[in-house]
């Protein structure tokens, strides 16, 4: 493709309507989040000049609601990298498995994936919710571990079979024929072409575990395992009068935060790695 | 078990190597296989499967969680209450409405996305990617809030930004009645979304062959006439799963919804009346009817998906043939 001085003008163009798209809700959330209370309701986008306050960032990190938010924040990074872990661990396995061996089933555990991944997730937090009181897994982080990977599993098993069917398999044949066993093999071989495959999968697995939003409300009551997006969702201001909408924009943008250097450190490899789970899968 | 295995007409037929060792190999390999893939099938249908048997199960009872002691079997009555009230057919037509809307907004918007991230010169691929992998990777209750305060009567700009579009005024409470609350739910939805419809789009332009485009190029062929005539038909089937995929994720709309309005003033969807039956108000008989008429919805629309308009998935999923 030429690129003349036209068509870069146009693109120029194109790309600045797509920015404000992506980029726009992101600055007005962002913008809220630098207003003190007295400058929130005068209608305007920014706040104004010599008002704008880091208060609402103080009181979520180290103020009134921080008991509340920093405990959301741990038990969200932490109930998601867990689940990320398990859900990688285990789909690699059996997309390995998939990919590579010859075994009756295959289709079924595609299709059961599939099957899963579209099953509406409000069905079973009523079960959950009704047996996880009777043994106890209530409000706690193995409580939303486990259905969470009702989540990330079956995407990671897809995009990681996806990864794999290109992987160059003679290399593990070569390793075979030189005296190592399957699980050598797998090791030595594969493991190292795979590792960039399995990464981007536990990115988008934590995205969607950091997503969770039905789970954490219904399955905790309280900060020992409440994670973020719920916990936003019951934050109170600083007295019953008071809307706590600053210090929920603040929340918003620190939980942005690893999204967007995510998206800005990956972005090739998460699309690729949607685009192949997608299609390809 | 060798004999066994010999026994079988199906494996006889296959065998065409040194006869032991295949089939000690395949036996060997069909192990390994259900040894390493197991695991996560076995977890998949213990965090779904059981659940919505045990769904099933409740639902056939009547019981609230405070009053343990009065549970008793119904049968199917949670069901006839349910599908009497007005309310399901309510929040059904509600839920509906948003994932038929979404999802057309959504595949013009996404299809347009798309096509600028395939033609698009290198130097900007990277941003706009980038910039698309935003909306994405956001939380849903982040979005919300976003969407939310941008329109809310107090804390909001839209109200003084658009004064001058008839029916907009300062006085305006966009979320005090469904006609303005879902366009604003539904907007944020679309933003959300929209990327990850673009992507599966963006998957299936790639695979349509440039000869082809070229071919038509050659022959005098407008930009609309290639569209029409030499694009869209060869991406059908990824559009296809990804509308599937869509509408199937827009009929569980949850976060916006009870972020903005809770359902308030003829706003509820299905999946909120769900958690407010079982976990608000702690009827878990009812609220588990509810939850398995809501999946068997999902289940009609993958089948009439499947079924009517052919919608091949296994083609998308490089399902072996």
């Amino acid at each position: 493709m030429k690129s003349t001085g036209r068509e870069k003008l146009i693109w120029t163009i194109i790309s600045i309507a797509v920015l404000i798209y992506a980029l726009f809700p992101v600055a007005s959330i962002f913008a809220t989040s630098f207003k003190a209370p007295g400058d929130l309701t005068n209608g305007n986008f920014l706040p104004t000049p010599g008002l704008a306050t880091l208060d609402n960032y103080e009181q979520i990190l180290v103020g009134d609601a921080q008991g509340l938010f920093l405990s959301a924040l741990r038990n969200s990074i932490g109930i998601s990298l867990i689940a990320t872990f398990i859900a990688v661990v285990l789909a690699t396995l059996c997309a390995y498995a998939i990919a590579r061996l010859d075994f009756p089933g295959k289709k079924l555990i595609l299709t059961t994936a599939l099957a899963v991944s579209i099953f509406p997730v409000i069905s079973i937090v009523t079960p959950l919710f009704n047996l996880w009181r009777n043994i106890g897994l209530y409000d706690t982080w193995l409580g939303l571990i486990i259905p969470y990977l009702s989540l990330t599993l079956p995407i990671s098993i897809w995009t990681l079979a996806a990864f794999f069917r290109q992987i160059p398999w003679e290399l593990e044949q070569a390793a075979q024929v030189d005296g190592a066993t399957t699980w050598q093999a797998f090791r030595k071989a594969i493991v190292p072409l795979a590792a960039p495959g399995v990464f981007t999968t536990a990115i988008i697995a934590f995205f969607i575990a950091w997503n969770d939003f039905v789970y954490g409300i219904s399955l905790t009551s309280t900060e020992a395992a409440r994670p973020v997006p719920a916990a936003l969702a019951f934050f109170t201001g600083a007295s019953q009068f008071e809307s706590p909408t600053g210090a929920i924009s603040a929340a918003a943008i620190i939980v942005t935060i690893p999204v967007v250097l995510l998206v800005l450190l990956f972005q090739r490899q998460i699309v690729s790695g949607l685009t192949q789970g997608a299609v390809k899968g | 078990m060798t004999s066994a295995i010999t026994k079988n007409p199906r494996a006889m037929k296959s065998d065409d190597g040194p006869h032991n060792d295949y089939s000690d190999r395949a036996k060997a390999e069909r192990r390994l296989g259900w040894l390493l893939a197991g695991p996560a099938f076995i977890i998949m249908l213990a965090v779904t499967l059981y659940p919505i048997i045990q769904a099933f199960f409740d639902s056939l009872y009547a019981f609230r969680l405070t009053a343990p002691d009065e549970r008793e079997f119904i049968f199917l009555q949670n069901y006839v209450t349910i599908l009497g009230d007005p309310v399901w057919w309510r929040d059904l037509a509600v839920t509906s409405l948003i994932t038929v809307v979404t999802v057309a907004v959504e595949l013009v918007l996404g299809f347009a996305l798309a096509l600028v991230m395939h033609r698009a010169l290198k130097a900007v691929r990277g941003w706009l990617r980038t910039a698309i992998l935003v909306p994405y990777g956001i939380i849903t209750v982040v979005s919300a809030y976003a969407w939310f305060y941008a329109f809310d009567i107090s804390s909001g700009y839209v109200n003084s930004w658009f004064d001058w579009v008839p029916g907009i005024d300062q006085d305006l409470n966009w979320f005090a009645q469904a006609s303005t609350a879902l366009p604003v739910i539904m907007a944020s939805e679309i933003w959300k979304t929209t990327p990850f419809i673009s992507l599966l789009l963006l998957a299936g332009l790639a695979q349509v062959p440039d000869e082809l485009t070229e071919a038509a190029k050659v022959d005098g062929a407008t930009w609309w006439e290639q569209m029409r005539k030499v694009i869209i038909p060869n991406m059908k089937a990824a559009i296809m799963v990804a509308v599937l995929f869509r509408a199937l994720d827009a009929f569980r709309i949850f976060d916006n919804v009870f972020i903005m309005t809770n359902g308030q003033y003829g706003t509820e969807v299905l999946s909120l009346l769900a958690y407010r039956t079982s976990i608000s108000r702690l009827e878990i008989g009812l609220g588990s009817a509810v939850s398995v008429l809501l999946f068997a919805c999902v289940l009609l629309i993958s089948f009439i998906a499947i079924k009517v308009f052919k919608v091949d998935l296994s083609g998308s999923t490089g399902g072996k043939r």
